[in-house]
């Protein structure tokens, strides 16, 4: 099932959906034949489609809104707090090519803050499934809760089979002594690859699939550090703000300490290109993420 | 008055931003329709309008222009090369993570002013820079280029009365209207028409022209708007301009082009046979 049907499936059985975008169809080309007038492009106004999504929200639907996910949580973002997140409104945004996704597009298309903003806002839940599977185990959840939530969304095709969702539950893919490896959306298959990567090195490496950033699975993190030498936030997010942010707080709150190594963009725009040589040029290959990976660990076993 | 060798001067440039642009949709592709829809217009300004020299960069005494519509990265490199602002073998770096030639207009590319790719900035960033060089009593001209679709967004307008409260007579917006959005005809979505009657009731001072028509570029560029009326041209255009396999087509919007479609297309443009295309167009950016 891809997010589109899930989508209209979803809309067919509950009238209260409506299916909002701000000319980005990427996500929903067949909505507007099967849906009708509850599929509704505003054209290039991402502020106005918010505003109107509560609107349609305080009018008892449930809106579905779709942009490049720069635009949704950027330019419309006080448009999402003020009346979006003050009045507390169920409006569903989806955030379509996060990241690195936005590959050739430069820094104007590049969502590398989400996250940190989004989870900004009261009440609002974050959510990044690792793949198309992931996310369509997870938004059936998403859209069915009374809040408002930012998803964003990896709408590609993974290899891995995910677990089902449980709300609020990150998906414990595999547990090690040595070093565990916590991920969201669209870095989780090269995450993947790079726990496989590490096993071969010799070393217990454990992977984590957050799902779902806010609310985060303290749980989850905690077992982490509790059973692993080494934790690894792996994200196509700025430092500041996301997982890494997260699992700081976490730690904080719980009186841990851990030895946690950001792999993130820190607190740069990533070079624009191919998708994969993007990866490359910025060090997310799993290739370069173990080397990174288990140099990092090498120096911090040496320092103790 | 252009003279007729000018005006042959300019069509053969002209011809030649369109292989570019052609060339880049190769390979990982680009905005290949909304790049060819605005060719003579970026041609047109940086021939006859936009006085700068290319050796300062910097001098504060030149003319600004700035492409809101980010999507016309080859078009404006194309022009680039052609004027001997960029060495055209640069152009095949397209999309490498080694130089910074991508969908999207940045400063790393000498020559282009301001970044773009996120719609209704550049009309901003321009009267921001036409009210200083109105503070500071320069003459420089300042021309944004804006696309169609892009006049959905808010910040256009806010701009407009914000640009007219100024009196800013010495900004132009050039719109290219070329009756599309991304994948949809914008009056299929957004109504715009009648545009000028739009721009009009904003305060400026409008024409409307052939996108197309260097001579009528020229016309609407010579004259001068009243005192403190912002100045529009609408430009009426053609997505996909010059080649008949791509014009005025919803579907051709983003286009990564086989090595063999793109010699077809080449020949297309020159007046061969059209050229057969099956690539998936991507059409989600």
């Amino acid at each position: 099932m891809t997010y589109e049907e899930l989508l209209i499936q979803t809309a067919l059985e509950d009238e209260r959906i409506v299916v909002m975008t701000a000319e980005n169809r990427a996500l929903v080309r067949s909505a507007p034949k099967v849906l009708g007038n509850r599929f509704i492009d505003t054209g290039i106004t991402e502020q106005t489609m918010v505003g109107m999504a509560a609107g349609l929200a305080l009018r008892g639907r449930i809106p579905v809104v779709h942009a490049l996910a720069p635009f949704l949580t950027m330019r419309a973002y006080e448009f999402i707090r003020t009346d979006v997140g003050i009045a507390n409104l169920p409006v569903k945004l989806s955030g379509y090519i996060p990241g690195f996704l936005s590959d050739g597009n430069g820094p104007t298309h590049q969502s590398i803050e989400d996250v940190a903003i989004m989870r900004g806002i009261p009440g609002m839940e974050v959510y990044a499934p690792a793949d198309e599977d992931d996310g369509v185990k997870m938004l059936g959840h998403i859209w069915s809760s009374p809040s408002p939530a930012y998803t964003r969304i990896n709408h590609k095709k993974g290899v891995y089979e995910h677990a089902p969702y449980r709300p609020g539950q990150a998906e414990i893919v595999a547990e090690g002594k040595d070093v565990t490896l916590l991920v969201y959306g669209f870095l989780f298959e090269n995450a993947y690859r790079t726990r496989e990567l590490l096993e071969r090195e010799g070393l217990s490496v454990g992977l984590v699939n957050m799902r779902s950033l806010k609310p985060v699975d303290e749980e989850a993190i905690v077992r982490a550090v509790v059973g692993s030498a080494h934790l690894v936030t792996i994200e196509d997010h700025l430092q500041t703000g996301g997982l890494y942010s997260i699992v700081a707080e976490v730690l904080l709150r719980r009186r841990l300490v851990a030895d946690v190594v950001p792999l993130s963009l820190g607190e740069r725009w990533f070079r624009p290109g191919l998708l994969n040589q993007v990866l490359e040029t910025e060090g997310f290959t799993p290739e370069k993420m173990t080397k990174t990976i288990v140099s990092k660990i090498n120096s911090v076993s040496y320092a103790k | 008055m252009m003279t007729k060798t000018e005006l042959e001067s300019l069509r053969s440039t002209a011809l030649r931003v369109r292989e570019h642009i052609i060339r880049m949709s190769e390979g990982g592709g680009c905005f290949i329709g909304a790049s060819l829809s605005c060719v003579e217009l970026m041609v047109y300004c940086y021939a006859r309008v936009i006085r700068r020299d290319k050796d300062r960069p910097a001098d504060p005494d030149r003319d600004y222009l700035f492409l809101s519509k980010g999507h016309d990265v080859p078009a404006l490199y194309g022009t680039f090369a052609e004027m001997g602002l960029m060495d055209a073998s640069r152009l095949g770096n397209h999309l490498s993570t080694a130089d910074s030639i991508y969908w999207h207009p940045n400063r790393n590319i000498p020559g282009v002013e301001f970044h773009s790719g996120s719609l209704g900035h550049l009309p901003a960033v321009a009267a921001g820079v036409a009210l200083d060089c109105r503070l500071r009593q320069g003459d420089n001209r300042v021309v944004v280029i804006t696309g169609d679709g892009e006049l959905n967004e808010g910040s256009v307008w806010e701009t407009i009365l914000v640009a007219n409260a100024y009196g800013l007579d010495n900004l132009t917006i050039l719109v290219d209207r070329n009756q599309f959005q991304a994948n949809i005809r914008t009056e299929e979505l957004v109504p715009l028409e009648p545009l000028a009657d739009k721009f009009e009731a904003f305060g400026c001072f409008v024409s409307r022209v052939d996108g197309h028509e260097f001579g009528q570029l020229e016309k609407a560029f010579s004259e001068r708007s009243p005192q403190g009326k912002v100045r529009v041209i609408i430009a009426d255009t053609v997505r996909g301009k010059g080649l008949p396999s791509i014009e005025a087509r919803a579907d051709r919007w983003f286009c990564s082009f086989t090595a063999a479609e793109v010699a077809q297309l080449l020949g297309e443009l020159h007046g061969n046979t059209a050229a057969s295309l099956e690539s998936k167009t991507l059409v989600v950016r």
